[in-house]
């Protein structure tokens, strides 16, 4: 019973969040003009314009909501859940419940293509992010194998440890850039959906639902991915699910770095409250992680842009929200009893 | 019926070779010092370490050439240390047993489940379905382990050390399970053990290792005598017979009498 309340919470939580978004800001809208909005524009569009609703609305509204918060609000969502289940896949594919793509340098890793390609390439800022989201993975994990034996506590290391080095590649490129392209990428790079409108959209939507449901329909082999080579016995060939989970995390990773810039501790935390409360069979965690990140995501970024009269980074509000959350795991876990 | 011919495998330059059969509802137990290539030959058989050429069949099919599914259908390994996971219910644990059986797009359906959970109450531990399986004792994980190996539905199974950190009645427990579903489940059954008097009472054929090579190999009156023993462990053996069992103890040496 106090499941299917909770079960209900974790469905209607991403709804709400939606709709709240969409209401604040600078400028506040009511609800009931959002709803009506939203309606009388999907009218339109299923009709193909031949039934209109005439709404007595400021034509403001109409801007905020339909240029500026809308895309906002869906890039958030889609960034938040394409961060939360790139968590719970790497948390299982690696048993290690301290990890998500910030931690093990998959972020900082894109980061440095993104920014690379922006800066000095004449190569697709996402194929670029994706490309480097892979390099730095496989030298995290490279590093983190010690005596053939990856720990908890060694591929957290190696993951701080590649964090720096592509930190200090991406800086080298900053100080490299020209002047009018720094400050855009300095902002973005602290994680931002302030620049996101329906180009964004457009670019994002596809990569991320797609990579989402990927992992939606694989989702209950990760449970026997997370016996660690014992899933061998149990007839999985572990090398070659790993790489295919984390080649579709990398790329979510990637396609949402590249757009929306490094957002941390997301994908560890969500995890880990659905865990909490659903217990941690991937046949729930990876669409309740979905729901709750898109949901956390945007809530998130209504601090970011409604807290105070400027618009703080969302990387940053992240990061203060989550590491006291990490800090609790840390305790909890006793970080090295497990090992893959 | 599970068939291993010349098996030889090389490993940090020691060397194992073997040939064995084991015949469906029948319990063959390797018996040998520490490092004495029991656990390596177990691994050979499964094929975790693979010897260069054929050599195990089951059912006249080589096992080393199915790819991980086909022989996770066909048989089964129950390893002797299990890294605990996320904490799983043991009915999701024992579940997995059923990866080889559904695609990698797919979850596991009411049938899994109930075949799941079948295997649970035949091993006596249904009633823990619901609980986290890190939670569990060590010889309820490993009654769980045995279940996750029965529902994949293997013709054979082999066992790594059951009774390792076990005490002596979950021992008992284990190994009359172990019994008891290699009869009901008509399965050719391997075990490794360490404690020939609980080979003696639940083998129904002992093989003896001792430098990666089977010394000797043979129903338990056979084998457990003061002489093979004796040569295998390098210490003075007695056997004594109770009921119709063999009863193994050490020579007893002057320390003891302190």
């Amino acid at each position: 019973m106090t499941r299917k309340v909770i079960l209900i919470f974790f469905l209607v939580f991403p709804v709400f969040s939606f709709f709240t978004s969409l209401c604040i800001g600078a400028y506040n809208i009511p609800l009931s003009a959002i709803v009506k909005m939203i309606s009388a524009k999907t009218l339109e569009a299923i009709t193909l314009g031949r039934f209109s609703l005439e709404l007595s609305y400021p034509s403001t509204y109409e801007t905020i909501l339909f240029q500026i918060r809308l895309p906002r609000v869906i890039t958030a969502m889609l960034v938040g859940s394409a961060l939360a289940v790139s968590g719970a896949v790497l948390q299982a594919t690696f048993r290690n419940p301290l990890v998500d793509s910030y931690i093990i340098g998959i972020s900082a890793g894109a980061a440095f293509g993104a920014a690379l390609a922006f800066g000095f390439l004449p190569a697709s800022i996402e194929v670029s992010a994706f490309v480097f989201s892979m390099v730095a993975m496989f030298l995290t994990y490279t590093l983190a194998k010690i005596r053939g034996r990856v720990t908890v506590i060694s591929l957290i290391l190696a993951g701080i440890i590649m964090n720096a080095f592509f930190s200090a590649l991406t800086s080298m490129l900053k100080f490299l850039m020209e002047h009018e392209k720094l400050a855009g990428v300095v902002y973005w790079l602290m994680g931002s959906f302030a620049n996101a409108d329906w180009n964004v959209v457009s670019r994002i939507a596809i990569p991320i639902t797609a990579g989402c449901t990927a992992i939606c329909l694989m989702r209950w082999h990760l449970n026997v991915l997370s016996m660690g080579e014992e899933a061998q016995i149990l007839g999985i060939d572990v090398g070659k699910m790993r790489f295919t989970y984390i080649s579709i995390v990398s790329f979510m990773t990637a396609i949402a770095v590249a757009h929306c810039g490094i957002i941390g501790w997301v994908g560890l935390i969500m995890p880990h409250i659905v865990r909490m409360s659903f217990g941690p069979d991937h046949k729930t965690l990876i669409p309740l992680s979905i729901a709750i990140g898109a949901g956390f995501m945007v809530l998130a970024d209504d601090l970011a842009r409604a807290l105070t009269t400027f618009e703080i980074p969302i990387g940053i509000v992240t990061t203060i929200l989550g590491i006291p959350f990490f800090i609790y795991l840390l305790r909890k876990t006793g970080g090295g009893e497990w090992h893959a | 019926m599970l068939e291993v011919k010349n098996l030889k495998f090389r490993y940090n330059g020691f060397e194992v070779n073997a040939s064995l059969k084991v015949n469906e509802r029948e319990i063959l137990t390797l018996l040998g010092p520490n490092g004495s290539g029991k656990t390596t030959l177990l691994r050979c058989v499964y094929g975790i370490l693979k010897p260069r050429t054929p050599c195990v069949y089951l059912d006249g099919k080589d096992v080393h050439s199915m790819d991980l599914r086909e022989r996770a259908k066909n048989m089964g390994y129950v390893p002797q240390i299990h890294h605990p996971s996320f904490p799983y219910t043991v009915l999701e644990f024992v579940v997995m047993g059923r990866a080889s059986q559904i695609s990698t797009f797919e979850s596991p359906g009411g049938e899994d489940y109930r075949i799941a959970m079948n295997a649970l109450k035949l091993v006596g531990i249904e009633n823990l379905a619901d609980k986290p399986y890190t939670q569990i004792s060590g010889g309820q994980l490993q009654l769980a382990l045995i279940a996750r190996a029965l529902v994949q539905n293997p013709k054979a199974i082999l066992f790594d050390e059951p009774t390792a950190h076990l005490d002596f009645k979950n021992q008992i427990k284990v190994l009359e399970m172990i019994r008891r579903i290699t009869f009901e489940k008509n399965i050719a059954t391997i075990l490794t053990l360490h404690d020939p008097n609980l080979a003696g009472i639940y083998s129904d054929r002992i093989a003896l290792v001792k430098d990666g090579k089977i010394y000797a190999i043979g129903r338990p009156e056979e084998v457990l005598t003061e002489n093979e023993l004796g040569h295998v462990y390098e210490m003075g053996v007695r056997v004594i017979s109770v009921d119709s069992f063999r009863l193994v103890l050490p020579v007893l040496n002057k320390l003891r009498n302190l």
